[in-house]
């Protein structure tokens, strides 16, 4: 059998594939109308959430609920910089400091948070959400005098286009980090963190860095979000849903494979807008619903049959021409 | 010159000395055997060469440099590599994956791809796992995970092994299977220490033996000397002998 021609075939669709979507969704603003972009942009917002929680916690295991203390410090550096009453730098740099900011915070709560385990790890990311909500809370009615912030206005196609290139790039980060030798050491930490110190792996090093490159992504995500919705305050940036979505969507799609989190989110994201709608009162029971039944029968997500089938699909045609040779024998 | 040397090496667990002012050397190119009832300390004195507990006191020298307050990832940069008692593969990871990640991080230096491929074949080459590379480690049998254990700990270019109860577990041929594995890790010129229960095994391939009990160093020297000290006959190979009855 020739391997080579196998793979270049399917490389080649693969990136048939991707760039058709990208052309889709590069030209959706253009024909889309404008809610339709704004569906189209909380659901690009929500992949790149997702992608780059599954980024640090996937192959690690540490289940980081910071994802929204990132997205909102994003959101924050934004306000402050691209405020209403006239923007301080130009929203390309403004965004950019909004994903360092975001990992400079990352890193300094890595170091000190990740020695924690399990447990603990998570409660922890959960209180620092709570305490920049409090501490916004507090800093703008006390110092500055007025809750939230108004920021400089840009459209749902603006804001799509943006989120369109940050999603591209955090994929790319999240595909290299997979393949690199820094992939390799997270899942060394996830299978056995004491094996993996002793194998040379600088664990914490490790740990730190990566936690602090998928807040980038999610920090950059916040600090766009701000001027479309032309309004931040602590409860708006530091919602815990940014936090809970991102994992079940991971959950949901399934994180062994790059495009698991990306397919989770995409679908989750689109019914959750949809359902929500037609349903206000009844959709996050289904959702429930869904997430429990995939957690049962679906331990590896949607994206986890995929191998699943092929797996069996190929049994049943080995059986099937086993079979089939059988009966010839017999017949002769 | 020895090539690891520990003075008054003392562990405590709350108020239990697990290790208690232990004085020990390995020279170059020795297999050293590290015998004890359970919970001598033996696992606990390995844990504190290699960093994974901090010492409560006493000092650890390997070539001459002091190791207190390094952390276990130095350690191994340095040249001092181990397996675990209970074994610790990257269980859903690959075989020759869990190789690969001693042979990226386990040496001093950058390692490129190739290198590190090639590094990691040999390896599994050596402790004879070359059909398994692509399996998940959690499919092996145990003792194929120890190898697992060994490649990974060998990929890194140890110049002194650690073997917490390499044996443990194995059937009579895995067995003489590993030590004659032991001696030819030694032939290429690498320092072993090595815990061990299997009182055949440890007679078999070490040139030297310590024994350690409730923490306390009670006897060293060759194997026919320990095999007729009193005190470790008494608390240990009497004890066996009875087990083994
Ligand atoms: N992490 C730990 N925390 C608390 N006590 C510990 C810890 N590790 C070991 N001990 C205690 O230290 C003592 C020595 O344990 P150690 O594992 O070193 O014994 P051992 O000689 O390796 O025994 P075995 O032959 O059973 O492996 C025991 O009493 C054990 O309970
Ligand atoms: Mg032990």
């Amino acid at each position: 059998m020739d391997i080579s021609k196998f793979t270049s075939k399917k490389f080649l669709a693969t990136a048939g594939v991707l760039l058709a979507i990208l052309v889709f969704l590069a030209t959706f603003p253009t024909y889309g109308s404008n809610s339709a972009v704004g569906i189209g942009l909380t659901i690009l917002m929500y992949i790149i959430l997702t992608v780059s929680w599954v980024m640090f916690s996937g192959p690690t295991g540490y289940m980081s609920l910071a994802t929204a203390a990132f997205f909102g410090i994003g959101a924050y550096t934004c306000a402050f910089l691209y405020q209403k009453s006239g923007p301080l730098l130009p929203l390309p740099a403004v965004i950019i400091a909004g994903g360092l900011v975001s990992f400079i915070f990352a890193f300094v709560v890595g170091l000190v948070t990740l020695r924690l385990k399990g447990m603990y790890f998570a409660m922890f990311t959960f209180g620092f959400v709570m305490l920049l909500n409090q501490f916004m809370v507090y800093y703008e009615l006390n110092i500055l005098g007025a809750r939230g912030q108004r920021v400089f206005p840009i459209t749902n196609q603006t804001a799509f286009y943006i989120v369109l290139v940050i999603l591209v790039l955090t994929l790319l980060a999240a595909y290299l980090i997979r393949r690199s030798r820094l992939g390799l050491a997270m899942q060394s930490i996830g299978e056995n963190e004491e094996a993996a110190a002793h194998m040379g792996v600088n664990t914490t090093m490790v740990k730190v860095l990566t936690f602090a490159i998928s807040a980038f992504f999610m920090g950059v995500v916040g600090a766009t979000m701000a001027p479309r919705w032309e309004y931040v305050d602590p409860s708006v940036a530091f919602n815990m849903l940014y936090s809970f979505m991102p994992i079940l969507m991971a959950v949901f799609g399934g994180m062994r494979e790059l495009y698991g989190p990306v397919i989770g989110a995409a679908i989750f994201a689109y019914s959750e807008r949809t359902l929500r709608l037609r349903f206000p009162y009844h959709y996050m029971l289904a959702f429930g619903i869904a997430l429990i039944l995939i957690i049962i029968f679906l331990p590896g997500g949607l994206t986890g049959l995929v191998p699943n089938l092929k797996d069996k699909l190929s049994g049943l045609i080995a059986r099937l021409r086993k079979g089939g040779q059988s009966e010839q024998n017999a017949n002769t | 010159m020895p090539i690891l040397e520990g003075q008054g090496v003392t562990k405590f667990f709350g108020g239990l000395a697990a290790v208690s002012n232990v004085d020990f050397h390995v020279d170059q190119g020795e297999i050293v055997g590290l015998i004890g009832p359970n919970g001598a300390g033996k696992t606990t004195l390995f844990n504190l060469i290699s960093a994974a507990f901090p010492i409560s006191s006493g000092e650890i020298r390997f070539k001459g440099q002091k190791l207190n307050g390094l952390k276990p990832h130095q350690i191994c940069k340095l040249g001092v590599a181990r397996t675990f008692q209970e074994t610790k593969v990257f269980a859903n990871m690959p075989v020759l994956q869990n190789v690969l990640v001693g042979a990226f991080f386990g040496s001093p230096n950058r390692v490129s791809w190739a290198d590190a491929a090639r590094e990691a074949t040999q390896a599994l080459e050596f402790v004879e796992l070359s059909a398994m590379s692509t399996i998940p480690a959690k499919d092996l049998t145990l003792v194929n995970q120890k190898r697992t254990e060994l490649a990974r700990a060998l990929v890194t270019k140890p110049e002194l092994l650690l073997l917490d109860e390499l044996m443990a577990g194995l059937n009579p041929t895995e067995v003489s299977e590993s030590m004659e594995l032991v001696t030819r890790i030694r032939d290429r010129g690498i320092t072993i220490l090595m815990v061990e229960h299997v009182m055949k095994a440890i007679m078999g391939i070490c040139e030297r033996i310590m024994a350690l009990h409730n923490g306390e160093k009670i006897a060293e020297g060759t194997c026919q000397e320990i095999s007729c000290n009193k005190t470790v006959i008494e608390i240990y190979l009497g004890e066996e002998a009875h087990a083994g009855n």
